[in-house]
């Protein structure tokens, strides 16, 4: 088997691992890199647990072969926060209850990231269709709709200070 | 077991890395299906050629007459497209339908037809916009017309051991022309269309001149309403005329019962109001302008 070394981005920081020519790149991330925050649920697109950021858009990394990674930048749960300080995302998923059991949570928060990076005024609309293939099975929703609205909120109040949140 | 990924950097090079591999190599393009039909031994490949880096497959392309979608222009691509919004809107509809936001920013047009399945959104809203493909492999280059891309129900006829889509092109839109796609469905996201209609219609005096009404899924690849078809072309723009066509849509369709896509009965009684539906979206373009 002609395995291969793939470099990228990971959160900021230039990594390099050695892959299986067809291996999932949520395996790489969880057994090789040891990055378990990006889960792996359905393993097939379905449920949104594996969400990472591949160039700022967000992908499923079960459907996702490691040697597409080659030369992009990722964005995993481990890379939200910024020196230790939690992002206004997480702060309001907790502030507002939308974590239950917490298994969606880091593919829901890597979606609503996407959005909100682009798009600090999302409309109702918007925010449902960025988590659209995000399934929670325990809040039913409305929390972290609430949650995304609010994160939203402390980044335009953070914009106009001038702070920033990568 | 794939024993290799490779990264043509040329159609050429991609062709060739096919030919070499003597039918055990495999084109991927986005994957979100290959790899769940891969994990599931349903497809077995040694090698997957991997078409990203090949330049210009990236890209929309407007011509003089016509604008064509490269292989590896995600679903993503054509929902933000201004041009297509224009030229196609059934197809940004489809395309916008499709998956989650996460299938959409990797899957491609070009794939979701080569998959072959009869009711694939994007598959069904091209089939009404007089699309080609181009095909290539070691003997060359060829335009293939859209409805000769199916070999049978979720049977391509392309060979992705060995031959290329390198992109889907069609016409653009000419004045009177107006498009649409409509699509039952059970929820909102991550679900397969229970049934799908597309339709373009060239509109002259308030009537119905060129009348393409499609639907799946009823066949090998998106099937033409032929009867609809043919009964709308020159009559007025009228209810009835409107109703009438979706009741003979409905006698030609034969829709089967699924336990994924719902039953043929519940199928075959909303089919006509999709396909009223459709057309009324598709005159409202084409007076649109």
């Amino acid at each position: 088997m002609n395995t291969k070394l793939i470099s990228f981005v990971l959160n900021g920081e230039p990594v390099s691992v050695r892959v299986d020519p067809f291996e999932l790149f949520v395996d790489v991330l969880r057994e090789k890199l040891q990055l378990t925050g990006t889960k792996k649920g359905c393993g097939e697109g379905g449920c949104g647990s594996c969400t990472v950021l591949i160039n700022g858009e967000a992908v499923n990394s079960c459907l996702l072969p490691a040697m597409r990674v080659e030369g992009t930048s990722i964005q995993t749960i481990e890379g939200v926060e910024d020196n230790g300080e939690l992002h206004p995302l997480q702060t309001s998923f907790i502030e507002k209850g939308a974590v239950q059991c917490g298994f969606c949570t880091p593919g829901m928060i890597m979606s609503a990231k996407a959005l909100l990076d682009k798009n600090k005024s999302p409309s109702k609309e918007e925010i449902l269709e960025a988590v659209s293939g995000n399934i929670c099975r325990c809040t039913g929703y409305v929390k972290i709709e609430e949650a995304i609205e609010d994160a939203a909120k402390t980044l335009r109040k953070a914009a106009v200070k001038g702070e920033s949140h990568g | 077991m794939v024993q290799d990924y490779v990264f043509p950097g040329t159609v050429e090079q991609a062709v060739a890395m096919l030919a070499e591999s003597k039918g055990r190599a495999r084109v991927i393009a986005g994957g979100t299906d290959l790899v769940l039909d891969m994990r599931d031994g349903k497809i077995t490949a040694d090698k997957l050629v991997d078409l990203r880096a090949i330049d210009g497959m990236q890209r929309i392309v407007e011509h003089d007459d016509s604008i064509s979608i490269g292989a590896s222009v995600t679903h993503s691509q054509i929902v933000r497209s201004t041009l297509l919004r224009h030229h196609a809107p059934g197809l940004v509809d489809a395309c916008r339908k499709v998956g989650s936001l996460q299938i959409r920013n990797v899957a491609t047009v070009v794939g979701n037809v080569v998959n072959g399945n009869p009711a694939a959104d994007a598959a069904v809203a091209l089939a009404c916009l007089d699309a080609t493909a181009t095909v290539v492999d070691e003997q060359g280059t060829r335009t293939i017309p859209f409805n000769e891309l199916y070999a049978g129900i979720c049977i391509s006829c392309i060979n992705s051991s060995c031959q290329i889509v390198t992109q889907i092109s069609f016409p653009k839109k000419k004045a009177g022309e107006g498009s649409s796609y409509i699509r039952m469905e059970q929820r909102k996201a991550l679900s397969l269309p229970m049934l799908n209609v597309s339709s373009k219609v060239r509109v002259i005096n308030s009537q119905f001149q060129d009348v393409q009404l499609l639907m799946a899924p009823v066949g090998a690849g998106p099937q033409h309403a032929v009867t609809a078809e043919d009964f709308l072309m020159g009559k007025d723009i009228t209810d009835e005329n409107i109703r009438q066509a979706g009741v003979l849509a409905r006698e030609q369709a034969t829709f089967r019962s699924s336990a994924v896509r719902g039953s043929k009965e519940y199928r075959i009684g909303v089919l006509p109001v999709c396909v009223e539906r459709a057309l009324r979206a598709a005159i409202a373009d084409a007076q649109e302008g």
